[in-house]
Order: structure tokens, then C-alpha cells, then sequence
């Protein structure tokens, strides 16, 4: 898995003259310049951006309003702590985050339109946000035709690449493969029913899973169903279960069904302590709607989990709760928005610039030690390298890590054979 | 499509189908018996119908919380509690709702369509103010979860039974109060004729309020059996509003007997084809049915015969 070194010529030759050039200011220029001083406005931001000598300013754009707020609300939280730690150390390059936050308001045409506002107008020099596949589809062609910087938190469905965004969550196979691998090994899950949400998101993920299933693990499908989004009633496909008696549950059902769908499944029997269910749309977020005690013994694949026992995760939950109230939960998507402050400080520290362009360039093998769930760096796809983990669903509604991959997977959003 | 299974498996597929269409059918009922009464008495939409019934979900929630804090050894029991509230609080809210917009705009019913819709959308943005935009979860009491295994694959969930009593229980309260008492002749009186019906001393004014309070309440109670089957959330309601819409315009407005079969044939309907299709595919062919017969039927299954 080294395809990192794999590099173009071209696109090597390209980063090294640029982190030269980011030296220049710092080793020739200002040799005697105390190192906590902030270099000059007008070299670090040549574009126009929204940046004085003391503020740089960025925006976080995410649904407060609408049926997504139920989703999104942990990021804002996530990005707000992020930004506030780093201003108590110092900022980026000198300058204070000031952020402007707009909402989306779960309608992707405004989520297009914010964008656009905090792009032309206020001159933001990144935005965080976006959640859903569709919100970022709109704000996509926003983001490349004002030239902006994305860091976008969601694990999604893969099948896109942009210089102008950096995908903090995991594309479709880094959740995915490793999942499926272990539930193989070590429940021995042959044959699986698999369903999900109708829209892309579950269509494409369940694409990839079927094709891993069927040529990787010589398992079967014992089924494959999609459920119209907000639909509650699951009693049918439930009985179906019961008859085909799978091996493994394989689930991607989001949103409001999820809660309908654990509670009717308990309710008609199922226990998840003796039928294997693993799913990849479960967060501490949504267990808090449905109840540890209805899904308990589930078993959810995703990078990160509320309860990792590692020296950062341990400091990130106190902040975050210390922040924002001792009841909240954080899950994987949370953990994905706090990244992406972080990761673009670090960027525009290698670059030694604000230019979208040159942050672009600079965000390839940035890396993160002190991201909670445990180290990641990004990938020149602008995806990160992470671990995948498999937790168990405790009674509480936190999870239970029984398996992590040993190495960083590499992501791949266009993963050959497939699709 | 029914060779995969064998011919014991078919049995209890149709057995445990049957029942989950049961379930469906009563979830329908109740879903759509407040709407049906508020629409089939005033002719006002109620657009909000889904929001009354998130409020007696968080009366639920609120009422389970209270019970685990200060009454756990009568949990078992805080779902009655609840559902009582559950129907004042959103009949109060209603009845409210009902004196300070609805009647203004008796005369005008497509604006009422415009200003529930801006009530459903004022109350959501309210419960996410005042509740938290997530979703909370409503812990019941142990009884009411699990199922009663009747044979080795046949299995019967108890809040599915739960939920079929409440149905039953609530709709004949209905019928009774509308087609046995006093009160119920007025009302009837007032949709066959509101201008005679005032004329012979009837108060159409407060039949009306407390229709729509009924109504309201009657999907309070709803909202609070449904925390069993589906989420609670600012935006929860609207998982249910095409349904009961579907339900009730099927049905025929003003008949509380077109409510019952147009919800039995829908329910059934799309659990069967659930089964054997897909669930996409299932609700797909439930809009198209609908949609080819209200084209030859526009009135709905069952209408009043009243000379005009």
C-alpha cells in the first residue's frame, strides 16, 4: 500500500519548488524576525481573500434549519471548538479565525447560493461544510468557478475529485471492504440481506458491497432492498428476513427510518445479540433517536467512535463536552468536521500562503497527529489515508471497538472493478 | 416469485404479512382519523397535522423522562399517562390554533392550505429551538417491546397489537361521539348545512373549535403511539403527512367509514407488494393505483349524498 510514492514527476517537481518557495520568506527574507511574528498580509494573500494582519476570515456552512440539522448540528459544534482551539494557540500564520457561519438550511439550491455569498462577498479563505451527497453536488460548481477551499466531513459514496476540496471522511471502499472482510472472518457471514435508503449514497455503497461480496468473499445476497427516504414502516421486508434467514444485515438506512427500522426490528423479535447486523449509517448521533436499547449488539463500521482509547480522543471528548454540554455525543461525521480546520492550518502553514491555489497544492501528505481518531494525512486525492473500525452497540449508546484495521487504508474514489 | 419459498414458508409468509398489513392498516387509521375529522367537518386542510402529532411525541418523551426520574417503579404504566396528555396538549394547541388563525379564514380555504403549511413550518423551528434539533429517544417500558412467538416462524410484536387496540379503541370513540351523541349531531348538522345549522341555534362557532381540538388531539395520541414504530425529531412529522394525505383523499372526505377501507386497501396494498417487489417499487405502484382510480373516482372511495 506505499502507492504514495507513485508520484507524477510532474506534480513532485511541482510540490517541492513550492515548499522552497514557502521557505523563502521564512529562511531568506526574514532572518532575524522573532518566529512568532506574522508575515506581511500582502505576501500571504495575493487572491484578494479576506485577510487583515490580525484576522483571517472563514466560513462554516452547514444546515441549522431544516430536517438535516438533526445531522449537521454535531459539525458546526465539531468546527466551532476546532477553530477556538486554535486561536487560543496562536492562529493560523498569526492571524485570529474569524468565521462566518451561514446555513443551508437543509434545500440544496441555497446551500449553492451561500456558498457563492461567502465566496464573492465576504472572501472567505475556506469554507467548512456541507453534509449530504446533493448539498456538496450543489456547491461544487460554486466552489471551482470562485476558486474556493471545501473541507467536507461526510463519509459519502466516492466517484469525485476536486482540487478546490478536501474530503475529511471516508469515500465508499475505506468503509466499506474492511467491514465486509471482517464480519467474513470472524462471523463468518456468507450470505447477506442488504438495505438502504433509496439514493445514491446507499445505491452506490451497495454496489461496491455487493461486487466485494460476490467476487471477494464467495458469499451471496440473499437480498437487496431500498426504502423511499423518511419511510417508516419496515414490517415486510422484516418478515423477508426472518424467511431468508442471511447470515449478516448489511444496513444503510439514514435519516428518521433508521429509528423505525431498529425499533421495529426489535419489536418483531430480532435480536442483534444472535443475528449479525452490521451497518454503516449509524453514529452515536443517531443512537441517541433510537435508543442503545433497541440496537444494542449491532455493529456499525466507520473510523472513528466516541469511546477510542487514545491520549487524543481522550482530550478531544473533554473539549467537546466541556464546550458544548455533557449530554452530547459525538460520532463519526463529528470527528471528520473538528479535521477540517485543522488540516487547512496546517496547509497554509506548509504553503506559507492563504492562495487557494497554493493550499490546493500544499494539502497532499499533510498530517494530523493530533486528530482524535488517532492519525491521518492526506492522501494527493485529496481524500485521507484512515483506519476503518468496527464497534459493537452497548446498552449506553456508545460503542464497543472489537476490530481496527492495522495499517491506514488508502482512499481510492475511483476504485477500479467496482462499479 | 413464490418459488423460492416452500409451501409451510408461504404459509406463515402470508400469516405474518397479513399481520404486518394489520399493523399498517391501524398505523393508517390513526394517522389520518384526526385529519379526516378536521377536513370532513371544516374543509380546511391541516397542513400541521404531522407537527400535532410530533407534540405528543415530546409529551411522550417529556412524560417517560419524568417517569424514569421520579416514578420508576411505575414506568410500566407511563404510556397511559402519556398518551392522555399527549391528546390535551395538542388539542389545547389546537384549539388555540383554531381561535387565533384558522377561523379567520373560514371563507378562504385555500389560504388555510398556505397558513398551516406556515404553522407546520413555525411549530418544526419552534421544537428545534425548544427541544434541540435531535432526535431524542423514547425508552418504553419493557412489555411493550419483543414479540409472542405463535409458532416456530410466526410471530406476532406486541406493539403492533398495541397499536391495533389503540386504533380500534380511539375509532370507535369516534364513531360513537359522532354518530351517538348530541354533540355529534351538531357537527354533522354543520357539514350538511352550516347556515341552517346556525340558523335552528346550533353554535357553529364552537362546534368548529372543538372539532378541530378533537382532531388535533386525536393526532397527539397518534404521535404518541407512534414513538414506538418511528422517530422523534422537529422534522418527524413530515414522515407522515403524504400518507395520511394519501389516506384521507382516498377515502373521500367527510366519511369517516371511506377513512377505514381507503386506509385498509392502501395498507394492504403496499405491504403485499412490499413483500414480493421492493419497497421503492411497492410505494411507486401504491401512488399509481391511487392516482387511477381517484381519476375515475375524484370524490374518493365514499362520499356523503347531501342535496346541495
Amino acid at each position: 500500500m506505499s502507492d504514495d510514492n507513485k508520484f507524477g514527476p510532474e506534480s513532485q517537481l511541482r510540490r517541492k519548488l513550492l515548499m522552497g518557495m514557502a521557505a523563502i520568506p521564512a529562511a531568506a527574507l526574514m532572518p532575524k524576525v522573532a518566529f512568532a511574528q506574522a508575515p506581511a498580509t500582502s505576501a500571504i494573500n495575493t487572491t484578494g481573500l479576506a485577510v487583515t494582519d490580525t484576522e483571517v476570515t472563514v466560513g462554516i456552512l452547514h444546515s441549522v434549519t431544516g430536517t438535516m440539522a438533526i445531522s449537521e448540528t454535531g459539525s458546526v459544534q465539531a468546527e466551532k471548538l476546532a477553530i477556538e482551539q486554535i486561536n487560543a494557540a496562536g492562529g493560523v500564520l498569526g492571524r485570529k479565525i474569524k468565521f462566518i457561519q451561514e446555513d443551508g438550511a437543509s434545500d440544496w439550491p441555497t446551500f449553492a447560493e451561500k456558498a457563492k455569498k461567502l465566496l464573492v462577498q465576504d472572501k472567505v479563505a475556506a469554507i467548512m461544510g456541507c453534509w449530504t451527497s446533493a448539498s456538496r453536488k450543489a456547491v461544487l460548481p460554486v466552489i471551482e468557478q470562485y476558486n474556493g477551499m471545501l473541507y467536507y466531513p461526510t463519509f459519502y459514496e466516492g466517484l469525485e475529485q476536486s482540487k478546490n476540496v478536501i474530503y475529511t471522511g471516508q469515500e465508499a471502499t475505506q468503509q466499506i471492504l474492511a467491514g465486509l472482510d471482517w464480519v467474513n472472518k470472524t462471523k463468518g457471514g456468507k450470505s447477506f440481506y442488504l438495505i438502504g435508503s433509496d439514493y445514491i449514497w446507499p445505491r452506490t455503497s451497495m454496489k461496491i458491497a455487493r461486487k466485494h461480496i460476490e467476487a471477494h468473499l464467495g458469499g451471496s445476497v440473499a437480498g437487496e432492498e431500498y426504502f423511499p427516504l423518511g419511510h417508516t414502516q419496515f414490517n415486510s421486508v422484516i418478515n423477508k428476513i426472518k424467511l431468508k434467514k442471511p447470515d449478516v444485515i448489511y444496513c444503510a438506512v439514514v435519516g428518521g427510518s433508521n429509528v423505525a427500522f431498529y425499533k421495529q426490528l426489535k419489536a418483531a423479535g430480532i435480536d442483534l445479540s444472535k443475528q449479525t447486523l452490521l451497518t454503516i449509517s449509524v453514529t452515536e448521533d443517531e443512537i441517541d433517536g433510537i435508543g442503545g436499547e433497541n440496537i444494542t449488539g449491532a455493529y456499525a463500521c466507520m473510523k472513528y467512535f466516541q469511546s477510542l482509547d487514545n491520549p487524543n480522543n481522550k482530550e478531544f471528548v473533554t473539549e467537546f463536552k466541556k464546550m458544548w454540554g455533557e449530554k452530547t455525543v459525538i460520532g463519526d461525521v463529528t470527528q471528520a468536521a473538528y479535521l477540517g480546520p485543522w488540516l487547512w492550518k496546517m496547509t497554509v502553514e506548509k504553503a506559507g500562503s492563504f492562495d487557494v491555489d497554493k493550499i490546493a497544492e500544499a494539502s497532499t501528505d499533510i498530517e494530523f497527529t493530533k486528530a482524535p481518531e488517532g492519525y491521518v494525512k492526506i492522501h494527493k486525492n485529496h481524500h485521507l489515508w484512515s483506519k476503518a473500525r468496527v464497534g459493537q452497540v452497548q446498552p449506553d449508546g456508545q460503542f464497543k471497538v472489537v476490530y481496527e484495521t492495522a495499517d491506514l487504508i488508502e482512499p481510492n474514489p475511483f476504485p477500479a472493478g467496482y462499479q | 416469485m413464490f418459488s423460492d419459498y416452500s409451501l409451510a414458508e408461504l404459509g406463515s409468509i402470508f400469516v405474518m404479512q397479513g399481520f404486518a398489513g394489520l399493523i399498517l392498516f391501524s398505523v393508517f387509521v390513526l394517522m389520518a382519523l384526526g385529519l379526516a375529522i378536521i377536513f370532513g367537518q371544516m374543509g380546511v386542510i391541516n397542513m400541521a397535522h404531522g407537527e400535532f402529532m410530533i407534540l405528543g411525541a415530546y409529551v411522550t418523551y417529556f412524560t417517560s423522562q419524568f417517569f424514569l426520574n421520579y416514578l420508576p417503579s411505575l414506568f410500566g404504566g407511563y404510556f397511559f399517562v402519556a398518551m392522555g396528555l399527549a391528546f390535551l396538549a395538542s388539542g389545547a394547541l389546537g384549539m388555540f390554533i383554531e381561535w387565533a388563525m384558522i377561523r379567520h379564514l373560514y371563507k378562504r380555504p385555500l389560504d388555510t392550505l398556505l397558513a398551516t403549511w406556515g404553522l407546520s413550518l413555525i411549530l418544526q423551528q419552534l421544537y428545534r429551538s425548544f427541544f434541540g434539533p435531535r432526535e431524542v429517544g423514547v425508552e418504553l417500558p419493557e412489555w411493550m417491546m419483543g414479540s409472542i412467538a405463535l409458532t416456530d416462524s410466526v410471530e406476532v410484536q406486541i406493539n403492533g397489537l398495541f397499536v391495533m387496540g389503540l386504533t380500534t379503541v380511539i375509532t370507535i370513540v369516534v364513531a360513537l361521539l359522532m354518530y351517538r351523541s348530541r354533540w355529534g349531531k351538531q357537527v354533522r348538522a354543520v357539514v350538511q348545512n352550516r347556515i341552517m345549522a346556525g340558523a335552528v341555534g346550533i353554535n357553529t362557532e364552537k362546534v368548529d373549535r372543538y372539532t378541530f381540538a378533537l382532531g388535533c388531539g386525536i393526532a397527539g395520541v397518534a404521535g404518541s403511539a407512534f414513538t414506538m414504530i418511528g422517530s422523534t425529531g422537529p422534522t418527524s412529522g413530515q414522515l407522515y403527512i403524504v400518507d395520511t394525505f394519501l389516506v384521507v383523499v382516498f377515502g373521500g372526505a367527510a366519511s369517516l367509514l371511506g377513512t377505514i377501507a381507503s386506509a385498509f386497501t392502501i395498507s394492504q396494498a403496499q405491504s403485499t407488494m412490499e413483500f414480493f417487489l421492493s419497497g421503492s417499487m411497492a410505494k411507486v405502484l401504491t401512488l399509481l393505483g391511487v392516482v387511477g382510480i381517484l381519476m375515475l373516482r375524484p370524490q374518493g372511495l365514499f362520499t356523503l349524498k347531501v342535496r346541495r
